[in-house]
């Protein structure tokens, strides 16, 4: 019977029937970090259990790092105790960690990709909703909690429920404008943010096919807004040509096995969903948020809706105003989202020889200490520098306000994360979530602006 | 984990649409700190008025619910981040239920490694039991019957739940995952030596 990716993956991990629909599953890989990583090892060590395959675990800090230009890991004290405990739980039980300032180092879910630890076909955990960023490289991966972490890293299994599966195709030409990011902001906005709750999603057709894997990656991490755990893009030549020659790339001899045994991962022709969404690519024009659920989303030609009076209070807008010309205070480039190299590049052609407006604090923060280099080598700081944004150290920074940085209360906020929950950017902090280049367009304008007007 | 087989309480309705767990804990205080002490923290934004005194017009605040062990949510309660910290702080609270259409994934999975156990019932259900409650505040009682696997409202009516027989029972009995988990060590390794040979490449990459 054709079966889809995801049955093909979730069924070569079983390693046992649990029943009632639970399956004990086999995790290739485990990524920790800062939050939650050195606390998950000790309480695992303190059970008397050890780490069960220290090699397939890999740690970094991002959290709770100050991403300050020139930080070092006293800058944020908070963080430096993580940071402290993280160190001391993987030497002691020889997990691998990507310490601040080497190359490796980065958000977990930039990094990882970035290193070849995610390859298609395997199973991932790690800690953090975003998790399901990685399932952009053909693989199936999820996050978890604390105690499920304790769990995959005392067993290197988990017991999960198989969730049911759904198809999100993307057909047609990409409109100008339009990125990965504006493509998933406009599906949630249409399914909803329960749409994927107990459900893995594929995202498939022409148009994601044509999508870059940095672009997968961000098409992948906002499936946890649609309340999907799982979204997954079938591993294809750019997959493969993507992770070639990666330090945890299969090499030599096992490159060539490893190709043979990733191009049966793909679902089968006739593959049956049990849910399948068409979008059409011309339907997607530039995407702004408007309220506090990644859901609360409009074309940045539109206007407020009316409907949810605290999330317009909390934001500060009025039905029926237009998004367009609302004044912005701050802009965040950054996140697991969009922080890659081509998101940057992105950001930085919009700017033009503009500056960014007086009244806007901009930052662009890289996602890994080799994106930041990478930019760096092609002076796309010199151009965000110039322009006035502020060029950052690598971390999670104002996406998660757990490493002392945060958007003031009241601010209006242009980012390009994930969430524009109440108080997710700092107690009061109003947030918009957008593209590189639709934020980097706001920072020059200082509003709310389509950011096709601006190149 | 704290075993559950049955409450009984007020039910508080908290009808309110994706409340996402950076609502019910910020990450703040998460950071540096335990499994314990995060009570007092749950729902702060919504909870505490700018000086710190309690706002009155948070369901948990007000008279009969204070403490309650039973919440009323609506869709999608608990979406978002991973952070177990939300349910460590929702029982730090004194609540052992959450009853509510639907759940975020991940929280719901961390929920039963807690004790906490999350109910899903319909929307309509849930009015109704809200709709007892606010029409006796003060006598009206609800239970949730793990071992019955039943919700019965303040009225009476008895309304059957359902749950995974696997997380109904680790939850009835306390149940740690982990040891569960290594009643299989054996097919584990078996599993592993298989794998191995199967697919070398996914074993030395990373050896």
């Amino acid at each position: 019977m054709a079966k889809t990716m995801f049955d093909k993956i979730w069924d070569s991990r079983v390693v046992a029937d649990l029943g009632d629909g639970w399956s004990l599953l086999y995790l290739d890989r485990v990524l920790i970090h800062d939050l939650s990583g050195g606390r998950a090892i000790r309480e695992v060590l303190d059970a008397g259990h050890g780490v069960a395959e220290p090699n397939k675990v890999f740690a970094v800090p991002d959290h709770a790092v100050s991403s300050r230009p020139g930080r070092d890991e006293t800058t944020f004290p908070i963080g430096e105790k993580l940071l402290k405990s993280l160190r001391e739980t993987t030497g002691k039980t020889g997990v691998r960690l990507f310490d601040l300032g080497r190359p490796g180092h980065g958000i977990v879910h930039v990094m990882a990709p970035e290193l070849g630890v995610v390859l298609p076909g395997l199973t991932l955990a790690c800690g953090d909703s975003h998790t399901c960023t990685n399932g952009a490289m053909g693989c199936m991966a999820f996050g978890i909690g604390a105690s499920e972490l304790g769990h995959a890293l005392a067993t290197q299994t988990l017991p999960q429920r198989r969730p049911r599966t759904m198809r999100i195709r993307f057909e047609g030409a990409r409109p100008p404008g339009v990125t990965a990011k504006d493509m998933i902001l406009h599906a949630i906005g249409r399914l909803g943010t329960a749409a994927g709750t107990g459900y893995a999603i594929e995202y498939a057709g022409s148009a994601v096919e044509a999508l870059e894997i940095e672009e997968r990656l961000t098409l992948c991490n906002l499936s946890i807004e649609m309340g999907a755990k799982i979204g997954m893009v079938a591993p294809d030549e750019k997959t493969f040509a993507y992770l070639q020659g990666r330090d945890f790339a299969p090499k030599a001899a096992q490159w060539q096995a490893a190709i043979a045994d990733w191009r049966a991962v793909p679902s089968d022709p006739g593959a049956r969903f049990d849910v399948d969404h068409l979008i059409r690519m011309e339907d997607i024009a530039p995407q702004i948020t408007w309220g506090t659920s990644p859901g609360q989303v409009a074309p940045i030609t539109g206007f407020v809706p009316e409907g949810d009076a605290a999330a317009l209070s909390y934001m500060g807008l009025e039905p029926g105003q237009k998004l367009a010309g609302t004044k912005v205070d701050w802009v965040f480039i950054g996140s697991c989202t969009n922080s890659r190299l081509s998101d940057l590049r992105a950001a930085a052609d919009v700017i033009g020889g503009r500056h960014v407006a007086k009244h806007v604090t901009a930052w662009v923060v890289p996602g890994s200490e080799t994106v930041k280099r990478e930019a760096e080598a092609e002076g796309l700081h010199t151009r965000f520098l110039e322009a006035g944004f502020e060029w950052r150290e690598p971390g999670c920074a104002l996406c998660v306000a757990a490493n002392g940085e945060q958007v003031p209360a009241g601010s209006r906020c242009v980012s390009t994360s994930n969430r524009n929950f109440v108080g997710r950017q700092g107690t009061g902090a109003r947030t918009h979530l957008a593209s590189p280049a639709m934020a980097a367009a706001a920072a020059l304008a200082g509003a709310l602006v389509d950011v096709r007007e601006m190149v | 984990m704290e075993s559950f087989s049955s409450i009984t309480a007020t039910a508080v309705p908290f009808l309110r649409q994706n409340v996402d767990t950076d609502v019910i804990i910020p990450i703040q205080r998460l950071v540096g700190t335990g499994r314990t002490g995060l009570g007092p923290y749950a729902f702060e934004r919504l909870r505490y008025l700018a000086d710190g005194s309690d706002n009155p017009e948070f369901p948990l605040n007000q008279p009969g619910y204070k403490g309650s062990q039973l919440l009323l949510a609506d869709e999608n309660f608990g979406c978002g981040s991973s952070r177990e910290g939300a349910v460590w702080a929702l029982m730090g609270m004194g609540v052992r239920c959450v009853i509510a259409p639907s759940f975020g994934d991940i929280f719901f999975a961390n929920c039963f490694q807690n004790g906490l156990l999350p109910v899903r019932l319909p929307i309509a259900v849930i009015r109704q039991i809200a709709e007892e409650t606010e029409a006796s505040p003060g006598n009206a009682r609800t239970t949730v019957d793990l071992e019955r696997r039943v919700v019965i409202t303040p009225t009476g009516t008895e309304i059957p739940f359902e749950v995974d027989t696997r997380k109904r029972e680790a939850m009835l009995h306390g149940l740690d995952d982990i040891a569960l988990t290594k009643r299989h060590a054996e097919a584990i390794a078996a599993w592993r030596v298989g794998d191995r040979a199967a697919r070398p490449w996914a074993w030395d990459s990373v050896a």
